[in-house]
């Protein structure tokens, strides 16, 4: 199983010192986050990718390049990469460059982005963001899986004879996944395609994360990627911890309370009890963690929001190095001796992906086209 | 089968002249609805104490508290709806607006709707015509003509409990008419029928991805 962290990348006041970070120590910070999560033995970084103030997470691939170049083992994703707005053409090529960069330690997460302005701004609308989303995606598989691409779709200007360069590392399109809180249609997307579905779950209750990556188990199976239980899950999470829950709450509460997305609203105890959100020891966050699996079942990728609310630095690297010295290692440990021997324990990675070789449907750009057609002509037979 | 009637009521004293109304409301329409031979079921829901969760669902992007899921769930069941609301600077009250801006758009959609407002001064009367009908238009709630609306002299008067009578006839004619769409196949009223929905579930029905695609995949 893999475990990680993502950041939202944005700039808040510390509303204990009023002290703003520049966007420079901001951009700083998260590197070192980065550097200190593979320190720690987590697996996983994931950058947002914001394009508005306070957040500074504009250019994804050039930060995951720049710790790629510091790291060995650490796999970079996204958190999420705005396929509504950004041009596929262009993911296909950043994405692909950084696998060569970084020796294929790249997957990606997809998602449409609920900023309204950023739609206009990059001549979209976000009345289309599902229907962008979906035709933005698939020419985006074609891109790293199709030699030559001739291309005419309804967003983006027509493609005649376009090779998409440098080609995937080993020829080997990255693994993606694909984030939504609400929207069916994704989990749909990322079943159809046999893709990762990742639930945010940091800002909802538990029984909704449940009724959506359920929708997604039932939908893989239904194409034919093999079992429900099968399918690739993440989540998110989010927890801050001391040695006592007292003194974790006494020193979270005030960035909690002032919080960009939800401060100034309900409180630590209330927002504890409606989402996922763990103020206390490590041993709770464990047994916390370990109870997501009771509602998603077995899954394959647990990411930790650590890194925001104006948290200063210093106590955000404290809080990564317990998460992978005393957090991790119990959760990986718990997590497979509960997961049946048929469920994978990590999603598809780099490696895998090769040693699968050509032929595996990860190379096809609709793995499932033969089995959805099947499917509409037996309903039509019933019919 | 008893019919289920939600009673909205955004009063924020206890006792308040909103709740008087609204349980006049209740009592004329439970009176009208039984004299045409059928069961009513009237439940209220004070948003005074829902206040806390409503600011909570505002500023967290709607994270659905248990309560507030379970009255959003109420109000898409409901067959008819009695909302009521206090008068503050010429318009409906905030927290009756937070209520509403907290509900599908889909929820009341057909719905039967009686709107009420209780006010200090008669001056305020337009409110019904000029707030409320445009906020139940947008929610495509079917509002019923006569609104009720109750400045503090009224409550000495004659002419308020007419008015509560004539609304509730109104409502409870409608309410009892819901459900007649004609025979099937003879025009397109089956499919018109409004669909509505509490918003708080994930949708099992999912469209599949080859519709979703279609038009979409570059290459027709």
């Amino acid at each position: 199983m893999q475990f990680g962290i993502f950041s939202v990348g944005d700039v808040t006041t510390d509303p204990t010192d009023g002290r703003t970070p520049s966007e420079a120590e901001r951009i700083s910070a998260m590197t070192q986050y980065a550097l200190k999560a593979e320190a720690v033995g987590l697996d996983v970084f994931a950058t947002g990718e914001h394009h508005n103030p306070p957040f500074v997470v504009s250019s994804p691939t050039t930060h995951l390049g720049f710790i790629a170049a510091q790291t060995e083992r650490l796999l970079l994703s996204t958190s999420t990469t705005l396929i509504t707005t950004n041009d596929p053409v262009k993911i296909a090529e950043d994405y692909a460059f950084l696998q060569h960069l970084s020796g294929g330690r790249v997957d990606l997460m997809m998602g449409r982005g609920n900023t309204g302005p950023v739609y206009p701004w990059f001549g979209k609308d976000i009345r289309d963001g599902i229907k962008l989303a979906v035709e933005n995606y698939h020419l985006l598989r074609k891109l790293w899986r199709e030699p030559v691409v001739n291309w005419q779709g309804q967003f983006r200007t027509p493609l005649q004879g376009y090779t998409s360069t440098p080609a995937p590392l080993d020829g080997t399109p990255p693994f993606v996944w694909h984030g939504s809180i609400r929207s069916t249609e994704i989990a749909e997307q990322a079943a159809y395609y046999g893709d990762g579905f990742f639930h945010n779950h940091i800002f909802w209750n538990k029984e909704h994360t449940e009724q959506m990556v359920k929708l997604y188990r039932r939908r893989f199976e239904h194409y034919g990627h093999g079992a429900a239980d099968q399918a690739y899950v993440g989540l998110g999470g989010q927890a801050f911890m001391a040695s006592t829950e007292a003194e974790a709450k006494r020193v979270f509460r005030p960035y909690f309370d002032n919080a960009p997305v939800y401060g100034h609203g309900p409180s630590l105890e209330d927002f504890s009890e409606m989402t996922p959100l763990t103020v206390g020891t490590p041993e709770q966050v464990i047994e916390r963690t370990l109870g997501f699996a009771d509602y998603v079942g077995d899954y394959q990728r647990q990411m930790f929001l650590m890194d925001h609310a104006g948290l200063p630095t210093s106590l955000v690297l404290e809080q990564i190095e317990m998460l992978g010295t005393e957090v991790v290692p119990v959760l990986r440990a718990e997590f497979e001796r509960r997961r049946p021997a048929h469920v994978p324990s990590d999603p598809p990675t780099h490696a895998s992906l090769v040693a699968a070789g050509p032929d595996a449907p990860h190379h096809l750009v609709e793995p499932a086209r033969a089995r959805a057609e099947e499917l509409a002509a037996q309903a039509e037979v019933t019919a | 089968m008893s019919r289920r009637i939600v009673v909205v009521t955004a009063g924020l004293t206890v006792p308040s002249s909103t709740r008087l109304l609204a349980d006049q409301l209740a009592e004329a329409t439970t009176a009208q609805v039984t004299a045409r031979g059928e069961a009513v079921d009237i439940e209220f829901i004070e948003l005074r104490e829902v206040a806390g969760e409503l600011a909570t669902f505002m500023v967290t992007g709607g994270i659905p508290t248990p309560r507030l899921t379970e009255l959003r769930e109420q109000v898409a069941a409901a067959e008819g709806l009695i909302a009521v609301t206090p008068v503050f600077n010429g318009s409906y009250s905030g927290l009756f607006k937070m209520f509403f801006d907290a509900l599908d758009k889909d929820s009341l959609a057909g719905t039967p709707v009686l709107i009420a407002a209780a006010a200090g001064s008669a001056r305020h009367s337009l409110v019904l015509d000029h707030a409320l009908r445009p906020l139940f238009a947008y929610l495509r709630a079917v509002v019923v003509p006569t609104g009720i609306f109750a400045a503090t002299e009224d409550f000495g008067s004659h002419g308020l409990s007419d008015r509560i009578t004539r609304a509730a006839a109104e409502l409870a004619a409608l309410v009892l008419s819901q459900g007649g769409y004609g025979v099937g196949g003879f025009a397109p009223d089956l499919a018109a029928r409004p669909r509505r929905t509490s918003g708080t579930q994930v949708e099992a029905d999912v469209t599949p991805f080859g519709d979703l695609l279609r038009g979409h995949s570059g290459t027709d």
